[in-house]
């Protein structure tokens, strides 16, 4: 099977993040479609370095994993704080900075 | 089979070592010390972590600039002119910011939350208010962040880059929830940094995983030099660099990625809010600078229409915005984004002259930027009522900043000749910045940036004499009821700061010379 295809992979999950990003208002899922981004990117960097033959790709998707799950702590902990107070984690809700 | 060891250039990384160590040292205090004891720990740590940064890198100066810099790690931390100058900036402007911190102000009570976990308004909270808690992690959290500036700034890699971006980023983003007033806005301007800054950061890595796969390399220079022996790859390479820089215009606040810089400015507590202001914005260019300069050049004409755009749009957007807003903190957060704009027509001369004016440019921005949001720390809301008059949160609405001029012309005083800076008026240093950014942009061929730039300043010059004008030339409002407007008395450490950043503002307007020789010196990149 062609490398290619693993690209292609790679770009259509890093779309659908992008669309989770975008069109969802559950501050949950919102932030579920960023990691998606990231893992995405993952399958990326492992094609690329299996082309090029060189191992800084899978380096660099250790690297995210790692940043990845710092991301993750911190995230849940301030949707939780969020949560705790109003009892909604939609992104809608939370709009006293437009008035 | 001989073993090799590693070359680590400890002068080079003890700066940056420095700063990380304190933040961890910073967790442990928070552990071991006792409460009371807290406070004073971890401001004697950051101010002796901060002091010997600064004197290490005054102290690798000469050599670095001597010998062009140093590449450590195998090329992955490159500590060359504008690195080390950017982080010098980074260290003192932190050290100016981390004192706005610690200030208690007559109240008693520091900007921070005296117990951020707890649910705003619950009994658990007032307890802790009662008891006089307080979050002594924030000085830990923003050495963290300032300890991913510092890597930022030098970083020659793709891997680097991202891990030193949300080194600086996540620190932030915990640190815009922890307000003590406006607790609500404060958690939902941490929520809005978090998702967009983390979507941001996304895009930024797939951008590095495309020019990895362009070029089979995480090195800039080496990218740089794959840009001309590699060809049929061109979209790997186009939209790599476009989404590597996206992550970072999103970092700077550049128009169309500022849409969490007025919500996060806003919500965020005023002293946080000087210290990203400045410090975010300085590190992110930093990068944005040596990516556009190591690996742009063999791109300039594909990058320049993205890059024009962002600019124009980034100073037209800033300032006409901010030319409706009522909020001193919303119409600050909006200048920012307008001055986003007028360090990226620096950025775009594409020459020496114009990597110089940046740093002089990010240098004076944030002395004036510091020193503004250290006033509003000072103006708050009161309340009178049975028990007497209860000294509220910041007074950020533009009416009650009415008379200000009377009762506290220093604090007025200050805060208008910080204005009057990023205005852009002759003998402040904002002109001095503004005219080496526009002249070198206009030298490098940049001139339509230029014309734009200038009439942006020319309109931007309007909404910041009118907070003058208000300060000084309106009456005092009524008071209604029961609602006023109070200046608190700082505790020393803000009014030192203020102090500082007016007198830096007024002497690098009057000579600007000394400093942007010094940085001229500091404008070759390692590749």
């Amino acid at each position: 099977m062609s490398l290619t295809n693993y690209l292609v992979l790679s770009t259509l999950l890093f779309t659908i993040g992008t669309m989770a990003v975008l069109l969802r208002r559950n501050g949950i899922i919102v932030f579920m479609g960023v990691e998606l981004m990231l893992n995405a990117t993952n399958l990326a960097l492992v094609t690329f370095s299996r082309m090029h033959g060189n191992l800084d790709g899978q380096v660099f998707a250790f690297f995210v994993m790692v940043v990845a799950a710092a991301e993750v702590v911190i995230g849940l902990a301030i949707i939780v704080a969020i949560f705790r107070t109003r009892r909604s984690a939609s992104v809608d809700d939370v709009n006293l900075l437009r008035n | 089979m001989s073993y090799a060891a590693p070359h680590i250039g400890w002068l080079q990384i003890a700066p940056l070592a420095i700063v990380l160590g304190t933040g961890l040292v910073g967790v442990l205090v928070e552990a071991f010390v006792p409460r009371r004891a807290r406070r004073t720990t971890q401001l004697v740590l950051v101010f002796a972590a901060l002091v010997a940064a600064l004197l290490l890198i005054v102290a690798q100066w000469r050599d670095t600039m001597a010998s062009g810099g140093v590449s450590l790690f195998g090329g992955s931390y490159l500590l060359d002119g504008p690195a080390l100058a950017i982080q010098g900036t980074l260290v003192v402007l932190s050290i100016l910011a981390v004192a706005v911190f610690a200030d208690r102000t007559s109240v008693g009570q520091d900007a921070f939350a005296p117990a951020a976990a707890a649910v705003p308004g619950s009994d658990y909270e007032e307890l802790a208010r009662r008891k006089g808690l307080e979050q002594t992690e924030v000085y830990p959290l923003a050495m963290f962040g300032l300890g991913g500036m510092l890597l930022i700034v030098a970083a020659g890699d793709l891997l680097t880059l991202f891990v030193a971006l949300e080194a600086l980023s996540m620190p932030l983003y915990v640190l815009t929830g922890l307000a003590r007033r406006r607790r609500l806005l404060s958690q939902e301007a941490s929520l809005k940094y978090l998702l967009l800054g983390s979507f941001a950061s996304a895009l930024l890595l797939f951008g590095a995983a495309l020019l990895y796969g362009f070029s089979g390399s995480l090195h800039l220079g080496e990218i740089a030099a794959a840009t001309g022996t590699i060809a049929g790859l061109e979209g790997l390479l186009l939209g790599g660099m476009t989404l590597l820089l996206i992550g970072l215009f999103f970092k700077v606040g550049a128009v169309p990625f500022h849409a969490w810089t007025p919500d996060v400015y806003v919500g965020a507590p005023t002293p946080v809010t000087g210290f990203m202001a400045a410090t975010t914005k300085i590190a992110a260019f930093g990068a944005m600078v040596r990516v556009v300069y190591v690996v742009g050049p063999s791109l300039q004409w594909d990058l320049e229409p993205m890059l024009w755009t962002v600019a124009i749009l980034t100073m037209v957007v800033g300032t006409v915005v901010a030319l409706v807003q009522t909020d001193v903190k919303r119409m600050l957060a909006y200048s920012s984004i307008a001055h986003a704009g007028f360090v990226l027509v620096g950025v775009l001369a594409f020459s020496t002259e114009g990597i110089a004016s940046v740093l002089f440019y990010l240098v004076v921005y944030g002395l004036a930027t510091i020193g503004a949001f250290a006033v509003v720390t000072l103006v708050r809301q009161t309340r009178t009522g049975a028990e007497g008059t209860v000294i509220l949160g910041e007074a950020t609405h533009l009416a009650q900043w009415a008379g200000l001029g009377r009762r506290s012309p220093w604090l007025a005083g200050a805060l208008s000749l910080f204005l009057l800076s990023f205005a852009g008026i002759p003998l402040t240093a904002g002109f001095a910045g503004k005219f080496t950014v526009f002249t070198a942009a206009a030298d490098g061929g940049a001139v339509p940036l230029v014309v734009v730039g200038v009439i942006a300043s020319a309109a931007a010059v309007f909404f910041y004499v009118r907070l003058i004008v208000l300060m000084y030339f309106t009456p005092e409002r009524e008071e209604e009821g029961e609602e006023g407007v109070t200046v608190v008395t700082s505790s020393g450490f803000t009014t030192v700061v203020i102090a500082v950043a007016a007198i830096g503002t007024v002497l690098l307007g009057v000579l600007p010379g000394p400093l942007l020789e010094l940085l001229g010196q500091a404008v070759k990149f390692l590749p």
